[in-house]
């Protein structure tokens, strides 16, 4: 077990004389743990030598110490003051607290700092802004200079954070089921490069996530150089293989198609859930909502795009579609020829009319319609639809002149294989033919989200061979591992990410690896030879590689600083033009469409499963369904009608030879004959949090159909499941709770919203008004822009995770006792249960001018403020519970249990600083985030001046991807919220109470084609298109 | 009065409320002989066991709810008030027989009541006894209950003035003293009877210490007499305002089926209604289990369903109007509440039910045969009782689970603990009552001896005087 001469050349790294000096001073520590080093381990003598050194050159660095009985404290004193050095990082030592000798100048108790760090969800990346407290990281933000955030993030990288601080993380190595340490892992791992440099590589394969890391994917091609024979895959459940074999096929190479909806007058999506799935997503979305914003200062001269969508199961981007066609999965193909067809496309076949039956004036609309927006318009197909789809939307865009405008192309920004559900078939084969003996597995989890037909899982259990896995959970596939190394989660830990254009990130280590987690960087470079590089320094050095060498300090200090790094290769992705799309590589298969189709979809929430354990994902509700804690499968309700389906009722969903049971979910809006299934619930190895949650959809997920397919039986159960859904009643009971109109209707009355308002009796009130003085200087308020939100639930978890919000469990929320300070309802218009309309709205509290929380409150635990704010006591909550009841929004909730007396230890450090953690028997509700409104009026008070009508952000307005909630000082005329006030949109929910909210909405508005054909035109067909 | 007296030599006259043929010593030894002399009574043995046993399952009960939270109910995010509250109005209500019969009946000189007044008061008391511990037990935070209280503290904070919750403390706390106090002063000339009588020494001294030295003197009397009916003239206002009070927590809110100008009468009515309701629940197995028949006659069970039968009546008008109002305001929220969500919504079968126990069932007693029929009183009583709570239901749990916006509507069920709360009440308040019956004289004794000398005197001024009868037909 000789290392290799590389080992030698690398001088040691720091953390290597930290733990020697530490080990060396307590030789007791020592013994008792076998003293685990690498160098020990290859027990080649220069061991101790290294040891030794590595102590006197910590000493050294303390001069005239020689004091014996000074010696340990000061040894380790060193080793911590060596460790603030480098990596700003690691365990400190548990017996001592040393306390400042010199304060750092930077931490301030009680002051946040920020630091710029990018998220990563299968592989796209977005750049982040983490607030971190004294050490601590506590809450993300956007990153504003981030192409990927624009200063917005998403659920999932709000939840990140949580992630961060789960007790159920993996926190040791395990050797065969024992735990171990990274020293002999190190040892293993230099074996194995010894072993695999003498046979190239043979039998040795790497699979990772989506990799779009310039660092790891360098590193992982240098790999590659030295092992030829060794292969890389890459795998990742929600796979955009389809996107870029659609190019391929177009196009001749894999190409990402980018769209700009910026651009785009006229949308259409087909099967594209782009608002909440896929690359830049938050990017798309805040685009898109730009062109629906229409202008406040001219009702008349307001234009917006219009969103076609044809889709099988509802989504947030059906939601917002000015026209929604429920079509099944396998049918959406036959839309895109049509479209095709009628948009005269080179090449173009004829789409099978049955399929289309009763939509041809919904289709020669929406032709016509494209074809009057050439260049200006932009079709735009899903991830879930097969390849020839998307190169069939190559060539319509293409004939539309789109391409180049409205969508451009540029290589893919992930490295490693292109076809990556191709890439793990053929691991799949080469490990049930014996041609693995070691397979690397650096963060994916394939046991639990591969296909079911490959049968991975017993494959690595039957096969001998060598599995390695690097997770953040010993989940599944670390069950079955040899060597299991827990991953450092992104926010502990050094790396670079790419956005869905092509900007990298640095990720930066916001506090010391919680659970000594590693990342995949540091194994790949053991690999390398450069054993226990830190990630640190693998990023630095690939960056300082690329980067001009005489500015790379201070180009690597703007990038830490900025969270964006710039990229000499950025013109290698900038989008090029390819040439004409060809389609003479497509080919259809007409196939007779059978009875029940399975359509698969990531989890709005849990997405493939790897948030299976995160208890604010898994309580958020997804918007269309409000579900929590578990999945459904969806049916529409002309299907459950036809087969007897209630919610809640058990069926036995059998595809092929594979049998799941699930839960009927009933969903207005599923196209009739396919039943919806959500990926990423039935973990068995997800932690405390997601173990048994919900059923495994992929135990019905096929390489071959990974996205939808035909044959599937529906067979009824008398089981039942009681779904959590957080909304039980679902149309607004006539009441004007969302108001909306068509563009054309606001137009001609801008002021179509503010009926009520117009009212004679609006705002007459025998009250006084409030008895509170009134502050000169503030009014906060707060403005909804219903037009821009497309429910994407991301205030909700941006506002769990800034205000300590408790996460409450499965059985709370089937009593409805979830506690979201912020809730996005979510209603559905019009009759038509098979194509509803659907509408968001966001409903914090509307801190009321004429609070009837208040005046009923026994003991004055909630008040109003002089600017405003309704303001709620913990301290002097007694729990009547009045105000809750009073409350016309239901905005108020209640501590019914001790939600935050078991909070873990390692769950604590979560919590925000600035925001009391409630205890039982109180009453909470949103506050307008009151600790952000006066951290700024404390600066604005050591500045001299008053707070900027729009200097406070909330979280839920700093979260949102569309910037749909503003937020500021209604006394300030020119704050965002006053202006958005001036709307003729702009109405109050429930104003005829006569409560005065200050949280105030602005109508949504549809964009209908004025040239549809009326709803009546297809009335014999169950399944219509919406109009307006 | 000749035509009413013709009436009365056409067809039998109403029962008598004493049965003829009593004399002060034989109203004094039946009475005071349940308490001193009767042997044990396997029937009371079993009443208690089955009060004190739902006592014990209150006690768990409410440990459990201390230790660990409010959440223990079925309370949740709409319907933030459940059983508690439900059962703290049924309660409050079900004390307001109590006072009504002492006071208001007292000073309309009712001789009816005379007989039933003591344990209607002791009904009273306990049913508030009951009703005091559902608000707080129902606070998130019950120890902290006394910032309800205006009292001098740190904090330099009173109660919040605007708040019913505060008004209510007031309105049950002031109950709460004012019955304790008329009872017990009404009981002073029977515990002298007590002790006077009593043969064992514990009980001489206990009975003794309890009538504070009476000696029945003419002064003492004459004291007794101004004080008790100052008392009656303190608790009249309460029995109108105590559930105005209570009304107020709901119809101060804006919540549709709270939002109601009507609820003070209409809560008031009902209360009388089922309390009186209670009475009859009690006082016809009593009068059974201790042959009491001579002192609680027909006359009064008759009198005690005509009136079942007026405030019956008037929460059906209550009902009536809430439709009315519903409709003719035009106000979305109310309409739907009263037109579709109450009688054909969720709760629909409490609505349905409660219509028939507290509307329907009641209309029996415009048939004397109804009224006198004590067994089909005695259920029908049961049956308000029922309804009576069921209305408090729907007014809490149909109103809240169903108001402005759909996105929060949610059913509410009770919990095992929800129900285990409700029942221990019932468990302390039989254990009360039987504690009551075995230790404290039922039925006044001093009043029914004023009643036998008042029967004895005009019976022998209306030989002489017939047109001089004071009182008509209510005697």
């Amino acid at each position: 077990m000789k290392p290799s001469r590389d080992d030698h050349e690398t001088p040691p790294t720091l953390p290597e004389p930290t733990r020697a000096a530490r080990a060396a001073s307590t030789p007791e520590f020592a013994a008792a743990r076998q003293w685990r080093s690498l160098s020990e381990l290859a027990d080649d003598g220069s061991f101790l030598e290294e040891v030794s050194q590595a102590v006197s050159g910590v000493r050294g660095a303390i001069h005239g110490l020689d004091d014996a009985s000074r010696r340990k404290f000061m040894t380790v004193m060193g080793a911590s003051f060596a460790l603030a050095g480098v990596a700003g990082c690691s365990v400190q030592p548990a017996e001592l607290i040393i306390p400042y000798v010199e304060q750092p100048e930077d931490i301030v108790p009680g002051k946040a700092m920020f630091f710029a760090t990018a998220a990563v969800v299968g592989g796209d990346g977005v750049g982040l802004l983490v607030e971190s407290h004294m050490g601590r990281p506590t809450k993300i933000e956007g990153n504003p200079t981030h192409p990927a955030s624009l200063g917005a993030t998403d659920a999932l990288a709000q939840a990140e954070m949580l992630t961060l601080y789960d007790p159920d993380r993996s926190q040791i190595v395990i050797h065969e089921g024992r735990a171990d340490t990274w020293e002999r892992f190190l040892a293993f791992a230099v074996d194995l490069r010894a072993r695999k440099l003498a046979n190239k590589g043979k039998g040795f394969r790497i699979l990772t996530q989506t990799v779009t890391s310039p660092a790891l994917a360098d590193q992982l091609n240098r790999l590659l150089e030295t092992m030829p024979e060794a292969k890389w895959h890459s795998y990742e459940p929600v796979t955009r293989d389809a996107a870029r074999r659609g190019a391929e096929l177009a196009f001749g190479e894999p190409l990402e198609p980018v769209p700009h909806f910026d651009k785009a007058d006229v949308v259409v999506s087909l099967d594209a859930d782009f608002l909440s799935w896929g690359p830049g997503r938050i990017h798309h979305a805040r685009a898109f909502a730009d062109r629906r914003s229409p202008d406040v200062e001219s009702a008349a001269e307001t234009t917006m795009n219009r969103l076609y969508v044809i889709e099988p199961t509802p989504t947030i981007t059906g939601a917002m579609a000015d026209h929604r066609l429920p079509l099944a999965a396998r049918d959406v193909s036959q839309a895109a020829r049509a479209l095709a067809k009628a948009l005269e496309v080179e090449g173009a076949t004829d789409a099978d009319a049955n399929r289309l039956a009763g939509h041809e004036a919904w289709f020669s609309t929406l032709a016509a319609d494209l074809k009057a927006h050439r260049g200006k318009s932009l079709v735009i197909v899903g991830e879930g639809q097969p390849a020839e789809v998307h190169a069939l939307a190559h060539a319509i865009n293409a004939a539309l002149g789109n391409i180049g405008e409205t969508i451009t192309l540029a290589p893919p920004i992930a490295a490693g294989p292109t076809d990556q559900l191709g890439s793990l078939v053929e691991l799949a084969r080469d490990i049930e033919a014996g041609e693995v003996d070691a397979l690397l597995v650096l963060g994916a989890n394939p046991v639990y989200d591969s296909p079911v037909d490959l049968n991975l899982a017993e494959a690595l259990n039957r096969e001998r061979m060598t599995l390695v896995h690097l997770g953040l959970y010993d989940d599944e596939t670390a069950a079955l591992a040899n060597w299991h190394v827990p991953e450092a989660h992104f926010l502990e830990a050094w790396g670079d990410v790419r956005a869905f254009d092509g900007t990298v990130a640095i990720q930066q280590p916001l506090i010391a690896p919680l659970y000594d987690g590693r990342t995949a960087g540091e194994i790949v470079a053991t690999l390398l030879g450069q054993v226990g590089l830190p990630s640190r320094e693998i990023v630095r050095e690939y960056w300082s590689g690329r980067l001009p060498a005489e500015t790379f300090e201070k180009t690597w200090n703007q990038a830490l600083r900025d969270g964006v790094i710039p990229d000499p290769a950025a013109d290698e992705a900038a989008p090029k033009s390819f040439g004409e799309p060809k389609l003479d590589q497509v080919t259809w298969s007409d196939a007779p469409a059978e009875e029940l189709e399975i359509v698969f979809r990531p989890d709005p929430t849990l997405w493939d499963g790897r948030y299976a354990n995160n208890g604010w994902l898994q309580e958020l509700p997804k918007t269309i369904t409000t579900l929590t804690w578990g999945n459904a499968a969806l049916v529409s309700p002309a299907l459950a009608a036809r087969l007897g389906l209630k919610n809640d009722q058990v069926i036995e969903l059998s595809y092929r030879d594979a049998v799941v049971e699930a839960p009927v979910w009933i969903t207005p809006g599923q196209a009739e004959n396919s039943v919806t299934v959500h990926l990423g619930h039935g973990r068995t190895r997800a932690g405390r949090v997601g173990d048994g949650v919900g059923f495994n959809a992929y135990a019905l997920r096929r390489s071959d159909a990974p996205w939808f397919d035909d044959g599937l039986t529906v067979s009824p159960t008398n089981g039942r499941v009681r779904l959590a859904v957080t909304q039980h009643h679902h149309d607004m009971a006539e009441r004007a709770l969302v108001r909306s109109g068509t563009l054309e209707q606001y137009r001609e009355t801008p002021d179509f919203a503010q009926e009520e308002e117009r009212s004679p009796h609006y705002n007459m009130s025998l009250h006084p008004d409030p008895p509170v003085p009134q502050s000169e200087d503030y009014a906060w308020g707060m403005a909804i822009d219903l037009n821009r939100c497309i429910g994407c639930n991301a205030c909700t978890i941006a506002c769990q995770a800034e205000n300590n919000i408790p996460v409450v469990g499965k059985d709370e929320v089937l009593n409805s006792r979830e506690m979201h300070w912020i809730r996005v309802d979510r209603y559905y218009e019009g009759g038509d249960q098979a194509n509803p309309g659907t509408v968001f709205q966001p409903v914090p509290c509307m801190h009321c001018e004429k609070a009837p929380c208040e005046l009923v409150c026994p003991v004055e635990a909630t008040l109003h403020s002089d600017e405003g704010l309704n303001e709620m006591i913990y301290n002097r909550c007694v729990g009547t519970r009045y105000c809750g009841n009073n409350c016309p929004y239901k905005v108020r909730r209640f501590n019914w249990l001790p939600y935050t007396s078991d909070t873990p230890p390692s769950l604590k450090p979560l919590n925000n600083p600035d925001v009391t953690v409630r205890s039982r028997g109180v009453m909470e509700k949103c506050t307008y985030c009151v600790q952000r409104i006066n951290e700024a009026r404390i600066e604005a008070k050591m500045a001299g001046r008053k707070v900027g009508g729009d200097e406070v952000v909330t979280a839920c307005q700093g979260v949102c991807p569309t910037r749909a909630i503003v937020f500021g000082n209604l006394l300030d005329p020119e704050s965002a919220v006053s202006k958005a006030r001036q709307s003729p949109r702009h109405y109050a929910l429930l104003a005829s109470l006569g409560t005065r909210p200050r949280t105030t909405y602005m109508a949504r508005l549809n964009n209908p084609n004025p040239d549809a054909p009326p709803a009546e035109a297809s009335a014999e067909n169950t399944v219509e298109p919406r109009h307006g | 009065m000749a035509e009413l007296k013709h009436k009365e030599d056409r067809r039998p006259g109403p029962p008598p409320v004493l049965a003829p043929g009593h004399t002060f010593g034989s109203v004094t030894s039946k009475i005071s002989s349940l308490v001193l002399t009767d042997p044990y009574d396997w029937r009371w043995a079993i009443g208690m066991g089955i009060g004190s046993s739902l006592l014990l399952l209150f006690a768990v009960a409410v440990v459990q709810l201390l230790l660990r939270g409010i959440g223990i109910w079925g309370v949740n995010v709409p319907v933030m008030w459940g059983l508690a509250i439900i059962n703290f109005v049924w309660w409050i209500g079900i004390g307001h027989a109590g006072t009504l019969i002492s006071a208001i009946l007292l000073l309309l000189k009712q001789e009816w009541r005379t007989s039933i007044n003591r344990f209607a008061e002791a009904m009273t008391l306990f049913a508030v006894a009951c009703a005091g511990v559902f608000p707080l037990l129902h606070m998130g935070r019950p120890w902290k209950f006394y910032w309800l209280l205006p009292y001098p503290n740190t904090m330099a904070l009173l109660p919040q003035w605007r708040s019913p919750l505060v008004w209510d403390v007031f309105a049950v706390s002031t109950y709460a003293s004012v019955s304790v106090m008329f009872w017990y002063v009404g009981l002073i000339p029977d515990l002298a009877t007590l002790r006077d009588r009593a043969i064992s020494r514990p009980a001489q001294l206990i009975y003794g210490s309890l009538a504070l030295g009476w000696r029945g003197s003419a002064r003492h009397w004459a004291r007794y007499k101004s004080a008790y009916m100052l008392l009656a003239a303190l608790a009249t206002p309460l029995v109108v305002s105590v559930h105005t009070v209570v009304s107020f927590d709901f119809a101060a809110s804006v919540i549709p089926g709270w939002h109601t100008t009507i609820f003070p009468p209409y809560f008031v009515a009902g209360a009388i209604f089922s309390g009186f309701a209670m009475v009859v629940t009690l006082c016809v197995p009593l009068r059974a289990a201790y042959g009491l028949h001579d002192f609680i006659t027909d006359r009064h069970l008759d009198n005690m369903a005509k009136i079942l039968l007026v405030t019956g009546s008037i929460v059906g008008y209550g009902y009536a109007m809430e439709f009315f109002i519903a409709w003719y305001s035009a106000n979305p929220y109310e309409g739907f509440l009263f037109l579709e969500a109450r009688p054909f919504g969720w709760y629909a079968n409490a609505y349905r039910t409660m219509i028939f126990c507290n509307v329907l069932i009641p209309q029996l007693f415009w048939f004397p045969a109804c009224r006198r029929n004590v067994m089909l009183l005695w259920i029908c009583s049961l049956i308000v009782n029922v309804g009576m709570w069921l209305e408090r239901y729907v007014i809490v749990i149909t109103s809240t689970s169903q108001d402005f916006l759909p996105s929060s509507w949610a059913m509410y069920y009770p919990t095992f603990w929800d129900w285990a709360t409700f029942l221990g009440t019932i468990g302390l308040f039989l254990f009360l009552m039987f504690l009551f019956i075995r230790f404290l004289p039922v039925i006044a004794i001093a009043e029914m001896r004023e009643l036998v000398h008042e029967t004895d005197h005009h019976a022998a001024r209306e030989r002489g005087l017939p047109a001089g009868e004071p009182h008509g037909e209510a005697r």
